[in-house]
């Protein structure tokens, strides 16, 4: 196990690195820097300085073994549109909104879909069934921004529910949850389809496994074959999966913010993008890339734990 | 109850030679899959709708005002028997701008996945059939691209490149065959195993025929599947990146595009979104329907 870990840890590294330089030169590919886009108005000796100061007039594979330098201390850089603001300050600041909204879709979204899978799969072929699996096919047909709209238009302004925004500094945890409902439907939507279809295949399968047939005739009552026997041996597929949808809301978070204008990370790449901000293009995907890195290789890990057939390391034969 | 003796039987015989004659007609694939595909009502349903949606992608930007044509004097209007689908801001005809965008959306699905369908059938088809060190090279490289989250390197992608179709393209294929070289590899494992292939080896036919020839049209019907789900997925990508402003621009437009500017003004106008929005969702609707049939009707492994 521990070697195991060692070694996906070793191939983490080297894939951050070809993701680090490989963005990191992409970008310098681009034409023009960033000095003479947002000090165009300044005389050339001024842009000089600049240059100087951010390090640009040095050659492209000094300032490559710089950044790298930088990472491994933990820094991602300065923003070069905010002067004085870094890229360790807008993760910092930003990340709380993004991993709150985050974390919540990926719990409620597993939830939910494991549950409506295991209705529509003990329910198979009737109504509650094809509810479940109209829903399933909905959420991987309708793009996330779309369910955004319609929350915004069904469900915003009612109740205390707002249409967009986040709490403010003062408002307490319970005070800001009821920011954060639509954007997470909103964004665990396509994942609640995604779990559901897996879970209702991985149930069917279990069912007709020769173990629930013993378990059966056995005696023991229908509801304890189902929560002990089926639904514990049906959910370990559904880890497999969890990497991908973490992806998913990972991306999806980037529309989301934007459209429930939500502080978070997402927000802040679109805004560096629309302003060409490339030092934080550059740290933010970097940081995104690991979050889902580690985030993957957390999914493994689990799945070696809850499946004992899955040995990570070599099998022995 | 009528008492049973042997003078109510006859021996009949056998003719030797009718016994192997073929009864039914002899069915191929594609035409077994036809039939099967045939009695999926809501399979057939979404390919009637995709058809019609390709017809009005074709001509439908001919019906109304050409898409660039800016009437100031009808700007915003809601639909209406001279805009079916109401006007934009710049008074441009919506409905003419759907299909127009629809072209766009479509055309990115199809060839993005046709792009990614060559390079995962070789990839994939070479890893496989191979195996060993090269596949374990091979299929690291997969890992490597498949771990870097798809949408960072197309965002990425899309700000170094100038904006278009072209980069576009290059941007969500660049990662994106990788499920499908998985998928051919995975399939090409199993049936390299196979007695034909065995004879073909036999017969003396080189690497390149057998994967060509033998393997891959053999697992055509599951990347057929594969692709259904994949071109919306492309689809889905395009209207993503075109949202947050990284896609086509303007004049040109796409189904993403259309909802991004509809966004802007959805509490005023709603129509302007809602027409683009009905449009992706519709599609993928269509041929997620439409790839639940098709697995249905061409994956051998459901046929028991």
């Amino acid at each position: 196990m521990g070697k195991y870990i060692l070694k996906r840890a070793s191939y983490m590294i080297f894939t951050l690195f070809i993701i680090v330089t490989a963005t990191f030169f992409l970008m310098n590919a681009m034409p023009g820097d960033p000095i003479s886009q947002q000090a165009r108005k300044m005389p050339p000796e001024m842009q000089q300085m600049l240059r100087h100061k951010y390090g640009l007039d040095k050659p492209i594979a000094e300032r490559w073994i710089m950044y790298l330098k930088q990472l491994l201390h933990g820094n991602f850089g300065d923003s070069f549109v905010t002067p004085g603001f870094s890229v360790n300050e807008i993760i910092k600041y930003k990340m709380p909104a993004s991993a709150w909204i985050g974390i919540q879709a990926v719990i409620v979204g597993l939830l939910i879909g494991v549950i409506l899978g295991i209705i529509a799969a003990f329910r198979r072929n009737t109504t509650a069934d094809y509810i479940v699996m109209f829903i399933a096919i909905l959420g991987v047909s309708v793009p996330g921004f779309v369910i955004a709209f319609l929350l915004q238009t069904v469900l915003g302004g009612k109740g205390n529910i707002p249409i967009a925004g986040w709490k403010s500094a003062s408002e307490t945890f319970a005070q800001g949850l009821r920011f954060t409902i639509l954007p997470t439907i909103a964004l665990c939507f396509g994942s609640i389809a995604t779990y559901a279809r897996y879970m209702r295949t991985s149930v069917l399968d279990v069912i007709n496994q020769d173990y629930i047939l013993t378990a059966q005739a056995k005696g023991i009552s229908r509801i304890a074959v189902a929560v002990k026997h089926v639904i514990r041996n049906a959910i370990i597929p559904i880890v497999t999966i969890l990497g991908p949808q973490i992806a998913t809301i990972i991306t999806g978070t980037i529309v989301i913010e934007r459209i429930f204008s939500i502080p978070g990370m997402g927000n802040s790449m679109i805004e560096a993008i629309n302003s060409n901000d490339y030092n934080v293009i550059l740290g933010l995907t970097i940081f995104f890339s690991l979050l889902y890195i580690v985030s993957l290789l957390l999914v493994d890990i689990t799945y070696s734990l809850v499946d004992p057939r899955i040995s990570l390391t070599k099998k022995k034969k | 109850m009528e008492s049973l003796d042997k003078s109510k039987f006859r021996i009949i015989g056998i003719d030797e030679s009718e016994a192997e004659t073929i009864v039914r007609p002899n069915l191929t694939y594609w035409q077994d899959a036809w039939r099967r595909l045939k009695q999926n009502k809501v399979a057939i349903f979404s390919l009637f709708l995709l058809i019609l949606l390709f017809l009005l992608c074709i001509f439908g930007p001919y019906i109304g005002p050409d898409y660039k044509f800016q009437d100031m004097s009808v700007r915003n209007q809601g639909p209406s028997a001279a805009h079916w689908f109401g006007t934009d801001t710049l008074g441009r005809d919506l409905f003419s701008r759907l299909w127009i965008g629809g072209r766009v959306s479509l055309s990115i699905g199809f060839v993005g996945t046709l792009i990614e369908v060559i390079i995962g059938c070789i990839y994939g088809g070479i890893s496989g059939y191979f195996g060993g060190s090269v596949d374990d090279v091979m299929m690291r490289i997969v890992e490597i691209l498949n771990s870097i989250p798809y949408m960072i390197v197309v965002i990425i992608l899309s700000v170094i490149l100038k904006p278009g179709i072209v980069s576009l393209l290059l941007a969500l294929c660049i990662t994106g065959w990788t499920g499908m070289a998985r998928m051919v590899r995975g399939q090409v494992m199993q049936l390299k195993e196979s007695e034909y292939i065995l004879a073909a080896k036999a017969l003396g036919s080189d690497s390149n025929r057998i994967i060509f020839k033998h393997l891959i049209p053999n697992t055509i019907g599951i990347i057929i599947v594969y692709t259904t789900f994949d071109i919306p997925s492309f689809i889905f990508a395009e209207a993503f990146l075109s949202f947050i402003g990284l896609g086509i621009q303007p004049p040109k437009t796409s189904w993403g595009a259309l909802c991004s500017y509809g966004q802007q003004t959805m509490d005023f106008y709603p129509h302007q979104l809602l027409f683009p929005a009905l449009a992706i969702c519709i599609t993928m609707l269509a041929f997620n329907l439409l790839g639940d049939g098709l697995r249905d009707a061409l994956d051998p492994k459901l046929r028991q």
